[in-house]
């Protein structure tokens, strides 16, 4: 067992964990964080995908003793004082989702990629959703969603600048 | 799916991993653990302990120094793609760090990592024999024809850790693949390196273990163009055979990757 502490969606917490336990079963089961989904538990799916220390990391695939001392961030910390954020407003105005089990990695792989990739269009948002996979075979609105979003967040930024 | 017990450890320097590695003789490194961490879950890897290296400044660098790149073992996939000094001085083996997995996988996966584990599959041992660059442990420097010694197996002894690898600066150089589909490890990938002294061939993927191509070196060292190696065929016996392609198909898709390699180092 070792003792953890780190940040989740600003909030310090801190518990005492077997050395064994994924960062995903932590989120979901002792802090009750259950938009964190396990899809195919092996990496490849994406619906775990959570930011640690700002970047994309899928949660099924890293020791939660890994996140000591971490900034961690899930889907539960994005919308702020009650307002989604730009990313999840996006999704639900474009129907960037059917069943909505992929969505919350997709929103948080999403929020990820517009933030390293200034100059992103489909074909990149295709390539950069390699990792998330959606059997309702929801693309088309998925990557719609994510170039509005983007398009949003880069036209409040030169808002904000001018 | 939940791993074998294991107790975990933070080493606060390369000096105490490495104290703790000779107490604990089943103990693992654990660097990105994109591999080793599915592999344990999967319960086809039982460490008794997982001595955490991947906060190690002293392993996160890159820099160029003379006609070289030197690249700390514990850079990521991520950091090598996006670096300025690789995309100037060998854009080839930037571009092959932003194929490895996906994006979340490049936040965490390691260049030390992917060596010391040597997947018959994975790009950078292409990269590395390709380049001929030289991989250095704590111990000794290891010439990549040296370092590799077949499937998921290196001359690597207990307890022995990677801290950087040197990659000569080609003058030309590309890495083409075919990635299978779903899950994007080379079927077959061959990183192409033309230098003052000759050109290297080097084939992931395809084979029990990373290999060079002598046949396409020479030609190419006399032609440096795709027609030069069009007719070399690789002999697919010792070649992979499974249900994602026949060793004649992948023996195809070698000369075929090292043909569009050539033709993209034009």
């Amino acid at each position: 067992m070792t003792d953890v502490s780190m940040t989740v969606n600003g909030k310090p917490v801190s518990a005492d964990v077997e050395d064994r336990t994924l960062l995903v079963y932590f989120l979901r089961e002792q802090l009750g964080l259950t938009g964190t989904h396990i899809g195919c538990d092996t990496s490849q799916c994406g619906a775990c995908v959570v930011h640690v220390n700002g970047r994309a990391v899928k949660s099924c695939t890293m020791f939660v003793a890994q996140a000591a001392d971490a900034d961690v961030l899930t889907i539960e910390g994005l919308a702020k004082d009650g307002k989604l954020h730009p990313v999840q407003k996006a999704f639900r105005e474009n129907h960037g989702l059917q069943c909505g089990f992929c969505t919350p990695g997709m929103i948080m792989t999403a929020v990820d990629m517009i933030r390293r990739i200034p100059d992103l269009d489909r074909k990149k948002i295709r390539a950069e959703l390699e990792g998330n996979i959606c059997r309702c075979t929801g693309y088309q609105n998925i990557v719609t969603s994510i170039e509005d979003a983007a398009k949003r967040m880069a036209d409040d930024a030169k808002g904000m600048a001018a | 799916m939940i791993p074998y017990s294991f107790n975990y450890y933070r080493a606060a320097s390369l000096s105490e991993a490495e104290a703790m590695l000779k107490t604990l003789p089943e103990a693992k490194l654990l660097a990105g653990g994109q591999t080793l961490i599915a592999a344990m879950k999967m319960r086809l890897a039982q460490p008794s302990d997982l001595i955490d290296i991947s906060g190690l400044r002293e392993l996160s660098f890159i820099r160029a120094e003379g006609d070289r790149v030197v690249i700390g073992a514990g850079a990521k996939h991520y950091e090598v793609a996006d670096s300025e000094v690789v995309r100037k001085a060998i854009p080839a083996l930037a571009a092959l760090a932003g194929t490895i997995g996906d994006p979340a996988v490049r936040h965490m996966g390691t260049l030390g990592g992917s060596l010391a584990n040597n997947d018959p599959a994975a790009d950078y041992p292409a990269a590395v024999l390709a380049l001929d660059a030289t991989v250095t442990t704590r111990r000794r420097s290891i010439a990549a024809d040296e370092f590799f010694t077949g499937m998921f197996s290196t001359t690597l002894d207990d307890g022995e850790i990677i801290t950087e690898v040197s990659f000569p600066i080609p003058e030309r150089g590309q890495y083409a693949k075919f990635p299978n589909p779903a899950s994007r490890y080379a079927m077959a990938g061959v990183f192409v390196a033309k230098t003052k002294s000759g050109v290297r061939v080097a084939v992931t993927g395809a084979g029990p273990g990373v290999f060079r191509v002598p046949e396409m070196e020479a030609a190419l060292a006399h032609d440096f163009s795709p027609n030069a190696i069009a007719n070399i065929a690789i002999d697919p016996s010792d070649l992979n055979s499974d249900i994602h392609g026949s060793a004649e198909y992948r023996a195809n898709l070698v000369t075929a990757m090292a043909k569009r390699a050539v033709a993209a180092a034009q």
